[in-house]
């Protein structure tokens, strides 16, 4: 909160004194209410020339400001959102479509395309294109609005809506089909379906969310304004009932000290800030590269006790990894790992290129695959690549003789692949699968890992030279964070495709509660329901469209940025970063959320009983002297007491404004930890701050001439 | 009179020795009395001659709609009864008692209040006495009782709005608790000597030719239910200062096991019906605290009073000492009992003020018959939200979601009782012809008229004295007080229970808020004395706190 954004925010602060949208705050429309009395009161006596004046005018100033730091909160934490809207609605600039239509005999104006016969193209308004339309767009094009890839590839620059600068694949099928309205091609030509009608993109709903256009209050936020409503409600009822009381005492005070000690005494603190925590939690959210659709979702986040964690790209590395070369007997592992090498030589995938480097300092020695072994200048034109399909299940090169890895005179053939492709391959060439291998392969399955077999032919007998084994990497930290997950009471659920052997392995390595394997999107959905009838609240992560109705069951679903458009309907938040892990973040967030309301309730409520320490001995004192000894904190005169306990409650909201924008300082801990310490905090802190707030204050007010 | 410190303590001990001991076995016959599934012959007659269906699970709004008309009916009758006084048998002479006095009476007595703004030596015969206000000692209880049976009904159940049969749990409460209980509490009361007669017994000393008639009744009877139902209406008007209602040292202190019994066994019923003991402790060790620590202040504040030369005298009891005075005192303003040993007008200042205060924290340290336990659940449930949302969980209580449904049940029962104390209290002194019915001077005559609607608006029926309430401006207020106060907070936890076995149930895991062990018990204890305290605070100070600290 720098002064800049405060004085900027000073304007709307004042705009929303308006008594329709102050009455939404039970709290803070008591104060109004207030302070308008207090100021007719001042007026009154003004006229009347009462000496009583300056006070009643002091304490009126120190209301009406209390009012307006508690807008002024709202209005500081919607500055933030404003500017965030405001850089999002230049991506939104009116751009023109080409939307594709059947061809005329006569075809309209616009570019004849060179698309085929039965097309045509008319530029049209973005604004003006309904969902379905199909437009086309070109290197340099504007998205008019979401849609689905029907056609064609582009690389897409996202970095308008997830200030990513490196530009994203779209294409056609797939899980990577979305395009977002306002992003721009950067190269190539797709054919888009239009998926939102204009006003209802991703974009526009991005820009009403950080304006906190669209924020509806979320469950919690409601039962506390109950709360906070029957604490206004007692302290009224308390405060009107203490004028007669104090005039059959004969120690009537004025209206003015009525009204001080009743707001003093309504939970102010917290019925100011309550709006500043919401749009803050979210603003975090959005910092955090994720958008929610509603404030109800981020809520829910910090509710969840059971995660849905998909395994690949969450839990592991997106690709299974070499991590081992296993030698048949007899063979050199060093002639193993050179053939391993070059049998992954021409494989571009991620994991034929882990073989490699793992190879690479292992390689060498002498065998039928033998000499340098260096670089992919191998690769000569004359090597014969046998690319990997579905059907052989292998892959791997055809050396021609005189290569330098071939010290015969015939073709060599190197391959690997799935065991049992590999032994059926060596079988057919006169080799056999040496039981030191079979045993290799079956204690990698058994791990949970994938045996891939190497074997080379040179026209003689084929050989099994060993086993590599291609394992998941768990990424590093993740045992670490579903600890601290257990330790806050969350289940997490590993959800993969894999049998069941390789599941449980990584699923124990990892540190995962439960998980299910051989899961397909309807077993996800399954998952969900059965851990819902349980009473508990699921969150998970998806992309694809199948993943759609498991995102919607699910209480929180973020879908990544990256999936599809079907994904993102169906999910309440979006990870702009399609960033697996951060589901963990947002749960934490979403508890933040909570603490900081908790806490700030908790502090505004244990600050009363200073202020009665303050106010009571100053309108009873005179009557009383007695009383006067419950001024513990020994303040200078009723009126400063008084003007003290007033100012405090104003300035308290200010000072909790960052708090409240920050968040209450949030550790993956036990709730009987998290308790204790904000209890400690906020509640013994809340008790004791304002008795030295206070004293201080009134140190200064002592020095007001009229009323020291 | 001085407060015999080790008399004091040696008196605590044994009523706490003898509470720890009946607690348990007590709490687990009290769980199975309003689990068990099996009717006795006593009630099955009852059901069939009263056309109730016993299986009938009821809708939480039937269960409300049983009760209060079972309590409409109660008022009327117990209100006809006293207006016909003179024309029904056992009158002893008495005639029908002044209207205003017989309504405010009648709701007292089913409202377990037990307000006495009347004489009852010089207002009622035997009749109204045992057949009407006894009958209501007993049936007040058992509705409190039935309150908190299904409250905790309702958080065990999920997915079901029905929450029990008012009638079944009625008539369990009374037949099968409070009957055979105040069978027994009669017997050791009358070996201690409290009279049991017919009335009372004329004497004729024939030496000096003086006459007179001790007065006498079903007074030990009675006494046994006044205590064990925290119902507080004496059999004479002196209460449990009178030497035959309370004739021993040993009788007093029996007096005060018995009215702690039923509110101190409650937790233990509960934890067993939730199926987690430890919530049951923890509900009894804040209960026990507030006891302990509050019998402690007012031992302190009578001693300290006692030292400063003006000293305790009139008003204290003379028998035993200023010990048995605190104990009871305390005891009586913690539960909604109200029966006293000690005209709590001579209380000083700040032991009265305590007296006040006990009341306000809302009769949950143990608190009435049923209404303590009540209580303090619904408190256990702002404590809940507070501390759910200090740990960053939506809050739950057992399972179930505290959202605004719940809260707003919760915020009007928080609501009620001290709109209804500060809102009569204010309008009394506001009207001159009102407050004139307290004629103490400064600070003491306000307290009088402050005590009076805290315990008209928490149904406890101690007074301060001094105040004359039998006029029909007043005789009406603090009837209709005691009637709001009552069955406003009633409905609102009927409603309460139903909402929360509407709810389905969500599971423990370590991120949810225990409510048990020593931080939540801490946090409730926190929350209950920081409500009362901040809602009383400025009437307190004017009343008792501007009292005592004048002399």
């Amino acid at each position: 909160m720098t002064l800049a954004n405060t004085l900027a925010a000073l304007p709307l602060a004042v705009r929303k004194l308006n008594p329709r949208t102050m009455v939404h705050s039970p709290v803070m429309f008591t104060v109004l209410i207030g302070s308008l009395v207090c100021t007719l009161v001042s007026v009154q006596q003004l006229a009347a020339g009462s000496p009583a004046a300056v006070f009643s005018i002091w304490v009126t100033v120190w209301l009406w400001l209390t009012v307006l730091f508690g807008n002024l909160s709202e209005a500081i934490a919607e500055g933030r959102g404003k500017a965030q809207a405001d850089s999002l609605r230049a991506a939104r600039t009116s751009v023109m479509a080409r939307r594709r239509v059947p061809a005329r005999v006569s075809a309209p104006s616009g570019a004849a395309s060179g698309l085929g016969a039965g097309f045509a193209e008319e530029l049209v308004a973005g604004t003006d294109l309904a969902v379905g339309d199909i437009v086309v767009c070109e290197a340099g094009d504007l998205v008019p609005s979401d849609g689905d890839v029907i056609e064609g590839l582009a690389s897409v620059d996202e970095s308008a809506i997830t200030g990513e600068s490196a530009p994203v694949i779209r294409e056609s099928g797939g899980d990577r089909s979305s395009v977002t309205g306002g992003t721009r091609v950067l190269s190539d030509r797709i054919v888009v379906r239009i998926t939102a009608a204009s006003g209802k993109t991703f974009l526009d709903r991005m820009i009403a969310l950080v304006e906190g256009a669209t924020r509806q209050r979320t469950p919690n936020e409601i039962a506390l304004n109950v709360l906070l409503a029957s604490l206004t409600i007692v302290f009224v009822v308390c405060v009107m009932a203490l004028a007669p009381m104090a005039q059959f005492a004969g120690a009537l005070p004025t209206p003015v000290v009525l009204v001080a000690l009743l707001v003093c005494l309504i939970p102010t603190t917290i019925g100011a800030l309550v709006p500043a925590i919401g749009i803050a939690g979210m603003d975090r959210l959005i910092q955090h590269n994720v958008l929610a659709t509603s404030g109800r979702a981020v809520e829910t986040a910090g509710d969840i006790t059971t995660l849905l964690l998909d395994k690949t790209g969450t839990i592991t590395y997106g690709n299974r990894r070499a991590v081992e070369f296993v030698p048949a007997d007899g063979v050199d592992p060093r002639v193993l790992a050179a053939t391993a090498r070059l049998s992954s030589l021409a494989d571009e995938t991620p994991e034929g290129r882990s073989i490699v480097e793992l190879a690479l300092p292992r390689a060498g020695g002498s065998g039928p695959v033998t000499g340098p072994v260096t670089g992919p200048e191998e690769l000569t034109p004359d090597v014969e690549v046998i690319e990997f399909s579905a059907a052989t299940r292998m892959s791997g090169l055809n050396l021609p003789s005189g290569h330098p890895a071939n010290p015969g005179t015939g073709v060599l053939e190197v391959r690997k692949g799935a065991a049992s492709a590999v032994v059926s391959y060596a079988k057919e060439r006169g080799g056999f699968e040496p039981q030191e291998v079979e045993e290799a392969v079956l204690e990698i399955s058994g791990t949970g890992g994938t045996p891939l077999l190497v074997a080379v032919f040179d026209g003689g007998r084929a050989r099994i030279l060993g086993t590599i084994h291609l394992a998941d990497v768990v990424k590093p930290g993740m045992t670490a964070r579903f600890a601290e997950l257990r330790a806050m009471g969350i289940r997490t659920i590993m959800i993969t495709g894999d049998n069941k052997i390789t599941a449980g392995a990584i699923a124990g390595e990892a540190g995962v509660d439960d998980f299910l394997a051989e899961a397909t999107p309807e077993d996800k959905l399954e998952v969900i329901r059965r851990e819902q009838r349980a009473g508990r609240l699921v969150a998970m992560t998806g992309d694809g469209t199948n993943d759609a109705p498991a995102l919607a069951a699910a209480d929180v679903g973020v879908a990544m940025n990256s999936g599809t458009s079907a994904a993102k309907e169906a999910a309440n938040m979006v990870d702009l970063d399609s960033d697996p892990t951060k589901l963990i973040d947002v749960v934490g967030i979403g508890k933040q959320l909570l603490i900081t309301r908790g806490s700030l309730t908790t502090f505004s409520v244990a600050n009363d009983v200073a202020k009665y320490f303050a106010i009571v001995p100053a309108l009873f004192a005179a009557t009383f002297p007695g009383l006067g000894l419950l001024n513990i904190m020994g303040l200078h005169s009723p009126e400063s007491a008084i003007l003290s306990a007033v100012i405090f409650n104003a300035i308290i909201i200010v000072l909790l404004v960052p708090l409240a924008l920050r968040g209450v300082k949030y550790r993956a801990v036990s709730a009987a930890r998290a308790l204790s310490r904000n209890l400690l905090v906020y509640g013994l802190g809340g008790v004791i701050a304002p008795f030295i707030g206070i004293k201080f204050i009134d140190l200064a007010v002592a020095l007001i001439p009229t009323i020291g | 009179m001085e407060l015999n410190t080790f008399s004091f303590m040696t008196q605590m001990a044994m009523l706490a020795l003898a509470l720890g001991i009946v607690h348990q076995p007590f709490g687990a016959y009290l769980a199975r009395t309003f689990t068990s599934r099996r009717h006795l012959a006593l009630e099955r007659g009852l059901y069939r001659l009263s056309g109730v269906d016993p299986q009938a699970d009821q809708h939480w709004k039937v269960y409300l709609r049983s009760l209060l008309a079972f309590s409409a009916v109660s008022i009327l009758v117990v209100f006809l009864g006293q207006l016909l006084q003179g024309v029904l048998p056992l009158n002893q002479g008495h005639g029908a008692v002044d209207p205003w006095i017989a309504i405010n009476t009648a709701v007292s007595f089913a409202t377990n209040t037990n307000w006495q703004t009347y004489v009852p030596e010089a207002t009622l015969g035997l009749g109204v006495q045992m057949l009407l206000l006894a009958v209501q000692n007993f049936l007040s209880a058992a509705v409190g009782l039935a309150v908190v049976v299904a409250l905790v009904r309702g958080l065990v159940r999920s997915e079901t709005s029905r929450i029990g049969n008012f009638w079944v749990d009625l008539a369990r409460g009374a037949i099968r608790v409070l009957l055979p209980l105040s069978v027994v509490g009669a017997v050791v009361l009358i070996l201690t000597g409290v009279v049991q007669n017919w009335g009372g017994t004329d004497i004729h000393t024939l030496a000096a030719h003086a006459a007179q008639t001790v007065p006498g009744g079903p007074v030990a009877s009675q006494e046994a239910i006044k205590e064990l139902g925290t119902n507080g209406g004496g059999y004479f008007n002196a209460n449990s200062a009178h030497p035959l209602e309370n004739p021993t040292a040993f009788s007093s202190l029996f007096e005060v096991f018995l009215l702690l019994l039923i509110p101190f066994t409650l937790p233990a019923m509960y934890g067993r019906m939730v199926g987690d003991r430890r919530q049951g402790h923890t509900v009894l060790t804040v209960m026990v605290a507030f006891w302990l620590a509050s019998s402690t202040l007012m031992a302190w504040a009578v001693g300290a009073y006692a030292r400063t030369g003006t000293g305790v005298g009139e008003g204290f009891e003379q028998r035993f000492g200023a010990a048995p005075s605190a104990i009871f005192a305390t005891a009586t303003t913690l539960t909604s009992t109200g029966a006293v040993n000690v005209a709590h007008d001579s209380l000083p200042p700040l032991a009265g003020g305590l007296a006040m205060l006990n009341m306000m924290l809302g009769e949950i340290a143990p608190g009435g018959v049923g209404s303590g336990l009540y209580g303090l659940l619904v408190l256990a449930i702002v404590a809940v939200f507070i501390g759910g949302l200090m740990v960053g969980r939506t809050p739950e209580f057992l399972g179930k979601k505290i959202g605004a449904g719940p809260m707003k049940l919760v915020a009007f029962y928080i609501l009620t009782t001290p709109v209804l104390a500060l809102a009569g209290t204010s309008l009394t002194v506001a009207i001159p012809s009102l407050s004139a019915n307290a004629p103490a001077a400064g600070p003491h005559g306000f307290s009088e008229i402050l005590y009076a609607f805290t315990s008209a608006a928490n149904n406890n029926g101690s007074a301060f004295g001094g105040i004359t309430t039998s006029g029909p401006p007043l005789a009406a207020m603090l009837a209709l007080v005691m009637l709001l106060g009552r069955f406003v907070p009633i409905a609102l936890v009927l409603a309460l229970a139903g909402t929360l076995a509407g709810q389905r149930k969500v599971p423990d895991t370590a991120g949810t808020l225990a409510t048990h062990g020593p931080l939540f018990a801490t946090l409730l204890g926190g929350v209950s004395l920081l409500v009362a305290a901040l809602t009383y605070f400025p009437a307190l100070a004017l009343g008792p706190a501007a009292e005592g600290i004048l002399k």
